[in-house]
């Protein structure tokens, strides 16, 4: 799932400075999961931006509505409803979600209360870690199930480095080598000898690198 | 400057400081009235939602009270409640409120006189922090309204009371 992480409070307070009516907006969706823009989180931030504002003498109204899903047009319709009384939302969920609502409401300015950060897993509760990078080409059948793009610090295709010391990466001793990883479990596979034949250059046209990407079915499509 | 009492909210576990308090009642310690008490089955359920809430609807200062570490009777919930307590303290302290307003506390049933030292140490030191600033940033502003529309009606008043006479 997309893992978000929460913006400072003092940030946030700076972006809604002027309105004293918001619209904070969460999402039952990956940043519930990851406990960054839930009902309870949207709960908890609004009580500390009115908090905030009492303290300098103003006030805040909060509105407080955690949909389904930013990114589905049809989960928007509670939002639709009460959108006309106020003039800028606040939103929880990730980037995808507060780029949906900025198209799907023009007039409302949408404020990102998260900050975006990358795909991954729930390693134990309260912790969330790195797996994918969505390159557009997913080689996990030749490495065992661990992807060279997101584990490994430089992406490298036939690692590891020579930065590689004692199963971590150079670039911070508590980061997993990811090749180291990737040898490890190919050898529990009994897959050892896939590893021998080198990889060639990866075609990062896939990825992000080719630009804003589109996926269409058009089966599905009515 | 008027004699401030503050207003000082005690959530308190059912198993072990609840009945701390219920004990200190019985053996007639006194502590100050200043404190509410808020009983729950056990600290695992406080939420950081109703520590903010408390400040918002007016408290002056806020406890979390559980069992001693390791003795919790639904085993971790007093350290889940420690987790929540140092996350909330972080977001008071950012919001201006404070996080030395909001602490927790561990006793064991048996500690009635401790409840009642926790109370009074507690009640002390939110009258030295003075009321919540939530509510002293309200009350300045609608005092500072109040003066400004209070003294030309009264002298108004005056001038034409004095007329008549």
């Amino acid at each position: 799932m997309i893992i978000a992480e929460e913006k400072p409070i003092k940030e946030i307070l700076a972006m809604i400075e002027g309105y004293d009516k918001i619209i904070m907006a969460g999402c039952k969706g990956c940043v519930t999961v990851c406990s960054t823009g839930g009902e309870k989180e949207v709960g908890i931030l609004a009580s500390a931006l009115r908090l905030a504002r009492q303290t300098q003498g103003k006030s805040l109204e909060t509105k407080e509505i955690t949909l389904e899903r930013q990114c589905d047009t049809e989960y928007l319709e509670p939002l639709r409803e009460i959108a006309d009384s106020f003039p800028v939302v606040l939103s929880l969920a990730c980037g995808a979600g507060i780029q949906f609502l900025a198209e799907k409401f023009r007039k409302l300015p949408i404020l990102p209360a998260v900050n975006t950060q990358f795909i991954g897993v729930t390693e134990e509760q309260g912790v969330w870690t790195e797996r994918c990078q969505a390159c557009g080409n997913c080689v996990l059948d030749r490495t065992g199930g661990i992807c060279p793009v997101a584990r490994c610090s430089k992406s490298l295709f036939n690692g590891p480095c020579g930065g590689s010391k004692n199963g971590k990466c150079e670039i911070d001793s508590q980061v997993d080598c990811g090749w180291q990883l990737i040898y490890d479990r190919m050898k529990e596979l009994g897959q050892l000898e896939k590893l021998e034949e080198p990889m060639p250059v990866k075609d990062w046209s896939t990825s992000r690198d080719g630009g804003p990407r589109k996926r269409v079915r058009e089966d599905l499509k009515i | 400057m008027e004699d401030f009492e503050p207003i000082v909210i005690a959530f308190c576990c059912h198993y072990c400081a609840y009945t701390a308090a219920d004990l200190a009642g019985t053996m007639r310690l006194q502590y100050p009235s200043n404190v509410r008490i808020i009983r729950l089955p056990c600290t695992g359920k406080v939420d950081v939602r109703h520590l903010l809430e408390a400040f918002e609807k007016g408290a002056d200062g806020v406890y979390v009270a559980g069992c001693m570490e390791g003795d919790c009777h639904f085993l971790k919930g007093n350290f889940r409640a420690k987790k929540r307590v140092a996350w909330a303290k972080k977001i008071l302290e950012e919001v201006g409120i404070g996080g030395d307003r909001l602490e927790m506390y561990n006793m064991s049933a048996a500690m009635g006189p401790r409840f009642a030292e926790v109370a009074r140490e507690m009640t002390e030191k939110i009258r030295k922090l003075g009321p919540n600033p939530a509510k002293k940033a309200e009350r300045k502003a609608h005092s500072a309204e109040r003066k400004e529309n209070d003294r030309p009606v009264q002298s108004a008043e005056r001038a034409a009371h004095s007329a008549k006479v």
